[in-house]
This record gives structure tokens, sequence and C-alpha cells, in this order.
């Protein structure tokens, strides 16, 4: 005979009924159980509030499964909504579970990982959990609480709604499932009857439109296992919270491409290349993680494993947009400093930059100060930072990929680089201009190239390099082991804590 | 039927397909000059090229049509 308590146990951990079952399992969706199982240590979990609301059969754990379990033996805290559950939307201890999860996060100083999937709040429960102290915005005050402090992961598999998509929002990385995960403040509906706009779900707030568009999510994973496989290989560079330093793994060697650095980069500086692949020559193998992959291709943020040690690689990817910073690309950058400066990740920047994107396009869309975020988070960043021009580094471009004025542990320069206010070209243009005008035509060409020369002599690298500019000049092809060494050095970089309270931040 | 539009403002450089051609994903079908770089623009699938848009030496803006493809 089963006991009133096994019968119980066993009705909320079945969670919603079965029809909402099989609608997950018609839309490739797991149960919320079984994503914890997937993502934790076999029988490592702890729950709490599984009875949460058990006077009302039809609220198994008040839609959400909280607790603490183990990934790869290190304890985190976890938040799963549970979409069969009146579509994993919140009433008042659906709230008060998640912000008591968050504070013993708080507590123990552990990660927090948030696999959500819910409709938003339940409006019959409005007073409960809406507006008061220990409402639903003390969700958003803990994770910004919480932020830097321990890392916030989010696994968003369905709809994350109104208020409700606050939570990727404050969330260190957002991994999306195509498909059913998404995130809007009002849905189609609403949309339609407020302003009139007829789009869908997808179209509006569909993860693929946010990791490629609006830049809301970090990842965009194929199906559920994919995401919670990405969720799990992104913790393992992160320590358990600030107090700690990232976990080392073991070494292996660098991917070597076909191509040696050198046969990579280019002669002519203007021409493409594959940034990527000189970044798969200098880490170790299979190490690189890639955040936005899909938004503002024109920077590439990856972490990574250089002698398995993590880093924090920018770099611009001369593929895309020429390597062009625009507004997005210095807002990718500037959140992905943040990030590795939060959590003693030493960063790397390796720069094949023309310089800022010029026009009124980018000037209204707010260029300097989207670009004044990326420059003051990489000054502000106190871990250490190696700064490596690969081609050029042009005008401000090269102040934002952490140039020698930033203070970088070191600044070195391939022997493919090119430092200056501008390109030859470009230079030649602007300073000539009305001189090459006033000539004869035949005479123009053999003009621009005498200057484009002198122009070339101006901005030699050795003569960079004699000035202290830059503090060293290594073949292509040394420069994995030269990082090895150097971020060795560096890696108990001194910093002063600072006693202001903070700076104006140029959002 | 897909259009592929050009990501950055600036001037075409190269058209390097015509109407009818076969070509593979990734391969570059037109290069735009832009900020003093050469900028490939490539095919995101496998396909036949329907239509060119652009001829060697225009303008063109951010989100203009370059290369339908089919």
């Amino acid at each position: 005979m089963t006991s009133f308590y096994g019968e119980e146990k066993s009705r909320i951990e079945r969670g919603g009924a079965e029809r909402y079952h099989e609608k997950n399992k018609q839309q490739h969706k797991l149960f919320a159980r079984e994503r914890i199982a997937q993502l934790i240590d076999e029988d490592s979990f702890v729950e709490d509030g599984a009875f949460a609301n058990n006077q009302d059969p039809t609220f198994p754990a008040d839609g959400v499964v909280t607790g603490i379990g183990k990934i790869d033996g290190r304890p985190v805290c976890i938040i799963a909504n549970d979409s069969t559950v009146k579509a994993g939307s919140w009433g008042k201890r659906t709230v008060e579970k998640m912000i008591r999860t968050q504070e013993q996060a708080i507590q123990l100083k552990l990660p927090i990982f948030y696999l959500v999937d819910s409709a938003g709040a339940r409006i019959t429960d409005q007073l409960e959990m809406f507006p008061g102290r220990r409402g639903a915005g003390r969700i958003f005050h803990n994770q910004i609480k919480l932020s830097g402090v321990v890392p916030q992961i989010c696994v968003l598999f369905g709809p994350s709604a109104a208020g409700g998509a606050y939570i990727p929002a404050f969330c260190d990385i957002v991994i999306m499932v195509e498909g059913n995960a998404s995130m809007y403040l009002g849905s189609p509906r609403m949309a339609e009857k407020v302003i009139g706009e007829k789009v869908d779900l997808e179209t509006m707030g569909g993860a693929k439109m946010h990791c490629s568009v609006s830049g809301c999510g970090d990842v965009l994973a194929k199906t559920e296992e994919e995401a919670l496989l990405a969720a799990k290989n992104y913790f393992r560079f992160m320590p358990d919270n600030h107090l700690r330093l990232p976990p080392l793994e073991f070494v292996k060697n660098p991917l070597h491409s076909n191509e040696t650095n050198e046969q990579l980069i280019p002669k002519n500086q203007n021409a493409a290349f594959n940034m990527m692949k000189l970044i798969e020559n200098i880490v170790d193998e299979q190490s690189i993680f890639e955040i936005k992959k899909l938004f503002a291709k024109e920077l590439i943020t990856v972490l990574a494993r250089i002698d398995g040690h993590a880093v924090g690689i920018i770099a611009n990817q001369p593929k895309a947009k020429g390597g062009v910073l625009f507004p997005d690309s210095a807002d990718k950058a500037a959140k992905f400093i943040h990030l590795c400066d939060a959590f003693h990740i030493p960063l790397l920047f390796l720069s094949d930059v023309p310089g800022f994107m010029i026009g009124t396009q980018v000037e209204k869309a707010g260029i300097i100060r989207h670009g004044a975020k990326m420059l003051f988070s990489m000054s502000e960043a106190t871990v250490p930072k190696i700064s490596v021009i690969v081609r050029k580094a042009y005008g401000a471009g090269l102040y934002a990929m952490a140039g020698p004025a930033f203070e970088p542990d070191a600044c070195i320069a391939l022997t493919t680089a090119q430092i200056a206010v501008m390109g030859p070209e470009a230079a030649v243009n602007a300073v000539y201009a009305n001189k090459i005008e006033a000539l004869p035509e035949e005479e123009r060409q053999a003009y621009i190239e005498e200057k484009r020369v002198a122009y070339q002599e101006e901005i030699d690298l050795y003569k960079l390099a004699s000035e202290l500019v830059i503090d060293d000049i290594i073949e292509p092809n040394a420069l994995r082991e030269t990082l090895i060494k150097r971020f060795d050095f560096y890696r108990n970089h001194y910093v002063i804590q600072s006693t202001k309270k903070h700076g104006v931040y140029p959002v | 039927m897909t259009t592929i539009l050009s990501e950055m403002a600036g001037t075409i450089w190269k058209v390097l397909v015509k109407p009818g051609d076969q070509v593979e994903e990734g391969q570059t079908l037109v290069i735009i000059e832009s900020m003093k770089m050469e900028i490939p623009v490539e095919a995101e699938e496998a396909g036949v090229v329907a239509k060119v848009f652009v001829n060697e030496e225009d303008f063109v803006e951010v989100d203009l049509p370059l290369v339908e493809m089919e």
C-alpha cells in the first residue's frame, strides 16, 4: 500500500496534466525535471519547495522546480520553470521559490542556472506576486546583486514573456533553443491590438532573431540537449564565484589548421581573411566557446584555453564588414569584457581593424557612445591584458583594442602589423586632396604613390618599436608560444582597488 | 528565393557572378569596398544566381539587394 506521502510526492514529480506533457513532446521539449537530470550529475539534486501550493492539485510545485545539484562535481543552484503547470506561469509561491533559490546562491556563493520556459505572471495572483517587496521585481533585484558575484547562466527553452524577459537580460549568458525559445515584452496579439502590427512570434522575438539581430541571445542551439551541453561547456570556463579563479583544464595542442599564421595573414592590408583560423592556431585544441557568433560578426568574442588557462579573446574579423567596428560590435565587446573581468579571465585582443564606421547612419545610432562603452570596459578591466596587433590598427580602433595607452601588460606587433591614425591611401587623400586636385591628371598617380611611400615609412613598424610604442615585434608563427609565456608572467597582475563608488558608464 | 542584402554602405568593387551561375555555400558573390577594405559578400547556401542587382562601381547603402538566389 502506498502512503499518502508517497502519492503526494509522485503526483508532484509528475508535473502538470498528461496533455501538457504530450504537447511538450510534440514541440520536442523536455519536462523540466528531465532538463535538470540532463544538466547535473546523477543523484546530486536536493530539491526545495516541491510541496509548494500542494493544497491545490492543479499546481504541482507551483510550476517551478528549485534546488541545488552538481555539475562535474561543482554545486550549483537551479531554477527550472515547468511549462506543464499553467504554462510555467508565476504565482505567489513560484516567485517566492525563485527568490529563495537566489538568496541561497548569495549565501553559499553558488553559480545559478535559470532554465526558463514561462508564459509570465499569473494575472489571478498579481497582488501577491507582482508589486510587493517579495514580488517578481525582487527576482531581478537579486539577479543584479548576484551579477559578477556568481555566474548566472540562462537556458531558454520556451517563452520568456513580458517582465520575465528580464531574467535572461540580467544573466551572463543566454542560450536559446531555435524554434521554441522566445523573448518579448508584448505578444504578437498585443502588438496587433495596441500598435496595429501584424507579426508572428518567431519574427518578433524568436531565438534566431535575438541571437543574430537584437543581441539578447548569445548562443543558438538546435535542440534542448545541445543547449544544455552548451551551458555545461560554458560553465567549465567559469569559477564558482568572484573569489575563485577559473578552473584549469589539462593542456592539449593547438588545433592546427592547414595554414600557418604566416600563410593565413594576407600581405595586402585591405584583403579579407578568416581571423577565426588564426584563433584556432593559437588556442588549445577544441577549447573554443564562441559567444554571440551570429551577432555583429565583424568582431569575434570567444572563451578558449591557452596552455590550459581560460582566456577571453576579442578579435576583429576582417571577413565580415571588413572588421570595421559598429555600434553593435562595440556593445558586444563591452559586455564580453565585463564578463571576463568579473570572473578573472585574462583578455587577449587581436587587432586587424580599419577603425570605427563612419556616416550618418552610425552617428544616428550613437556609435560614439557605443564605442565609448567598449573603451570604458576595456580600460576598467583589471585582469591581465595582452594586445596583439595582427595586421592593421587604425584610428580609435587601436584604442578600442587595448592599444598601448590603455596599459595592457604588453602590446606586441606581428611582423605583419601596421599602426596609424588611418591607412596610407586614406591619409594621402585626406592630407593632399587639394594638391592632387591641382595637378594635371597624368601626374596625379605618381604624386600619390610618392606620398604613400613617404607615409608608409613614417608609420614603419620598426620605427614605432624604436620609439617604444610597442613592446615587441614577433613573427606570426611564434604567437602561441609568446602568449603562453607572457600570460604566465602576468597572471599575478597586481590590482589597486579603486576607492571611488563607480564610474559614470556611457550606456 | 533569397535576396542577399548589403551589410555595409560602400562601392561595388567586383561582381563575381552572373544569372544562371551555380554557386556553393560560402562562395564570394560580390566584393564591396568600404572603409578601404575589401568586403566579400558570400552565398549563405548553395544555389543558382537568379538576378544580380548591382554593377561594378555602384554606390550601395546598407540593406540594398545585391543578388537574388534560387
